[in-house]
């Protein structure tokens, strides 16, 4: 086992503690998105996302932001209790010793490098906490349901869409 | 395109959408119907037919075909139980319901079995349910298949069903073909989005309109919140209405009295009513024996286009790996396919970056099989249980046991084999730690040696049975054949939440077919109306 996995795993212990007590974060329930909170997920969207966003800098920025926008969406369409759940989550990797403690990863987000991101995830997919199993699935599905369900992106996968013309 | 839901609406329909309720109010009628789906939808046209003031409640909108874009992004939101996203408590399967006018039958993909033999021959030894024999029920399922034009699909299987069909017959298994409830489908294949040719023959098109032109109300964005009972009869069903949102309370509330009241919210809503009603449950029988068919998925690639978007979504299936054991023995499952969808796809499929982006990039060529396990029947299958969170919504709890785990190994081994078999070049089961196979030999020795635990294997349900079990006495069942409580007299559960286990089919016909006997004994007994003649 890598030092750094070692020390992901008691951190991630750690955080799975305190991501099952955060309760109090969202005592006052459902919200939008804080701008911290949506440069994590653009971070984290990034990660999930690479090798489909664009490298140039600008239709990068444009589509994790329509990203990010999309997830907002679907979060705000689920019960109030989930949504409260997904809160405490994002509210905790939004505060500094939240994200070293969940994600190990010691700088602030936007300067967050795409391989930790990446490693993290990839440590939670897999971790022995149920707790993180079922955030990264969370980030997964909220990431991957916002991207697909734009219509823009399905050229790359060879969908022609729903047919057209025929009503 | 004509929708015939609009149409109605403008002949005088009555339809009250509730979060447009400027006050609270009270309302009488004969029976007062929870649900819109495949109970809810049969019962409240045979006893609007007898006659009898019919009320029904709505938790979702009343969305219709001119509303269905084929569309992932619209169709989620407004037509699932939590976006399409319901899961278990602890979040390891997700749950595929629907939640709107209609119920599941707006979306689904229009299966239709009737309840095998071999269940109804389990109830009768298990549960006493001796009155539900084949030839006691044969006549409600015919007249439930010639209302909905349920019959053979004539249609030519779409690639992604032949994969099935092909690999079973390379193998000698043998695969059969799905009954649809259709009625001049133009095989656009997206009916979990919403019917947008009114082909489906779902409740939306059917028994609703039925019961709308005989002056049934209907409320929509209403939540039965409670029952009020005294003396062994309910009174009042208390009802929240909701934002338009389909979330937030929007303040007004509805009181419904009536003579009779039928629960039909599905197998995770009333089990929920009830036990927020704190109706009479001596034996702690509510909510429990759950069940999902829990499915695990295998996805293929294949050297040629599959569009597996496109054509009915399920037109074959097999039974085969229901036939290799007792059926109280190691867990049995069905065999069918999945239509794929981007969101849908991406969302189920395992990883990210740049191995997540691969396997999207053929998506065009993708085969997905799915395994349902037949749940309920292994003494160590019980299945889940329904209770109440902190807001009083019901939450599911279904551990993922050995007995589970056994089964899903057997069906993904059993399901690359289908797909190699029905030429596939590279197989791959939902499963985190899985990158794919390309040959038959090194799936078996892959599957073989997975370790098979909850997250790691993606699991995922859209047929939720059990939680109000129907059984010969109080001492095992909360409600007896005919649906009835055995607790509250003017009290009946007519929906897939009566199953005492999982059926080993797609449930809408066994709902359909069973509720359509019940109603009709419930209608005799209501309006004095004779039994028809089957």
């Amino acid at each position: 086992m890598t030092p750094g996995r070692r020390r992901f795993i008691k951190t991630g212990l750690a955080g799975s503690v305190l991501l099952s007590t955060a309760g109090w974060l969202n005592a006052a329930g459902a919200r939008p998105l804080s701008d911290a909170e949506r440069e994590m997920l653009g971070a984290i969207a990034a990660a999930l996302l690479a090798g489909v966003l664009p490298n140039d800098e600008a239709p990068r920025r444009r589509l994790l932001a329509l990203t990010v926008d999309g997830i907002a969406a679907t979060v705000a369409g689920f019960p109030l209790a989930t949504q409260r759940e997904i809160g405490e989550l994002f509210g905790l990797l939004v505060i500094a010793p939240g994200r070293l403690a969940l994600t190990g990863i010691g700088r602030p987000w936007r300067e967050a490098r795409g391989v930790e991101v990446s490693e993290f995830l990839q440590s939670w997919r897999t971790s022995r906490l149920r707790l993180l199993q079922s955030a990264y699935a969370a980030l997964h599905d909220l990431t991957f349901g916002a991207w697909y369900a734009r219509p823009d992106s399905w050229e790359a996968i060879a969908y022609p869409g729903p047919p057209r013309g025929m009503f | 395109m004509h929708d015939p839901i609009k149409h109605g609406l403008t002949t005088g329909w009555r339809h009250i959408d509730a979060s447009t309720l400027a006050e609270s109010q009270t309302v009488e009628a004969d029976v007062v119907v929870v649900g819109t789906g495949a109970g809810g939808g049969v019962t409240a046209d045979i006893l609007s037919d007898a006659g009898l003031r019919v009320v029904l409640v709505e938790e979702g909108p009343l969305r219709s075909s001119s509303d269905f874009k084929m569309r992932e992004a619209v169709a989620y939101p407004e037509l699932y139980q939590e976006s399409a996203a319901r899961k278990t408590a602890d979040k390891a399967i997700n749950i595929l319901q629907g939640r709107c006018v209609g119920g599941s039958t707006t979306v689904n993909w229009t299966s239709s079995f009737r309840t095998p033999d071999a269940v109804l021959a389990f109830w009768r030894q298990r549960f006493g349910l001796g009155q539900l024999s084949s030839p006691v029920l044969d006549p409600w399922f015919a007249r439930m298949e010639k209302a909905l034009s349920i019959h053979d699909w004539e249609m030519p299987p779409n690639a992604n069903n032949r994969v099935l069909a092909n690999g079973g017959e390379k193998l000698g298994i043998e695969v059969g073909l799905i009954k649809r409830n259709v009625k001049g489908c133009w095989n656009l294949g997206y009916c979990g989005m919403g019917c947008p040719t009114n082909a489906k023959q779902s409740m939306l098109l059917t028994t609703l309109p039925a019961a709308l032109n005989r002056g049934a109300i209907l409320y929509t964005r209403l939540r039965a919140e409670r029952l009020r009972f005294s003396g062994g009869r309910v009174t009042t069903l208390d009802c929240q209405a909701l934002q338009a949102d389909g979330i937030h309370p929007a303040g007004r509330r509805v009181q419904l009295r009536a003579r009779h009241f039928v629960i039909a919210g599905g197998a995770i809503g009333s089990p929920a009513l009830l036990l927020r009603s704190g109706v009479p449950d001596p034996r702690r029988l509510l909510g429990k024996r759950t069940f999902l068919h829990p499915v695990v998925i295998s996805a293929a690639l294949l050297p040629t286009r599959v569009d597996a978007f496109a054509g009915a979504p399920q037109s074959i299936y097999t039974d085969h790996f229901l036939h290799q054991a007792p059926i109280d023995g190691a867990l049995g499952f069905k065999i069918e396919t999945a239509p794929l969808h981007p969101v849908l796809y991406a969302t189920t499929l395992q990883g990210f970056g740049e191995a997540h982006r691969k396997l999207m990039g053929e998506f065009a060529n993708a085969n997905v099989l799915l395994a349902l396990l037949r749940d309920g029947f292994h003494p160590e299958s019980h299945g889940g249980r329904v209770r109440l969170g902190g807001d009083g919504l019901p939450v599911l709890d279904y551990p993922l046991d050995d007995v589970f785990w056994e089964g899903a190994r057997r069906a993904l081994l059993a399901m690359a084999e289908i797909q190699f078999a029905g030429g596939a070049r590279w197989v791959a089961p939902v499963h985190e730690t899985v990158v794919g196979y390309t040959s038959w030999a090194e799936a078996k020795k892959g599957i073989a040696a997975l370790p098979l635990k909850p997250f790691l294997c993606r699991v995922v349900s859209a047929h939720v049975m059990g939680g109000c079990g129907m059984a010969d006495s109080a001492q095992r069942g909360v409600v007896d054949h005919r649906g009835r409580h055995f607790w509250l007299d003017n009290l009946s559960v007519h929906d897939g939440s009566v199953f005492p286990t999982s059926l080993g089919v797609n449930p809408q016909l066994s709902i359909y077919g069973l509720t359509a006997r019940n109603a009709s004994l419930l209608a005799a007994e209501l309006a004095g109306r004779p039994l028809p003649v089957l």
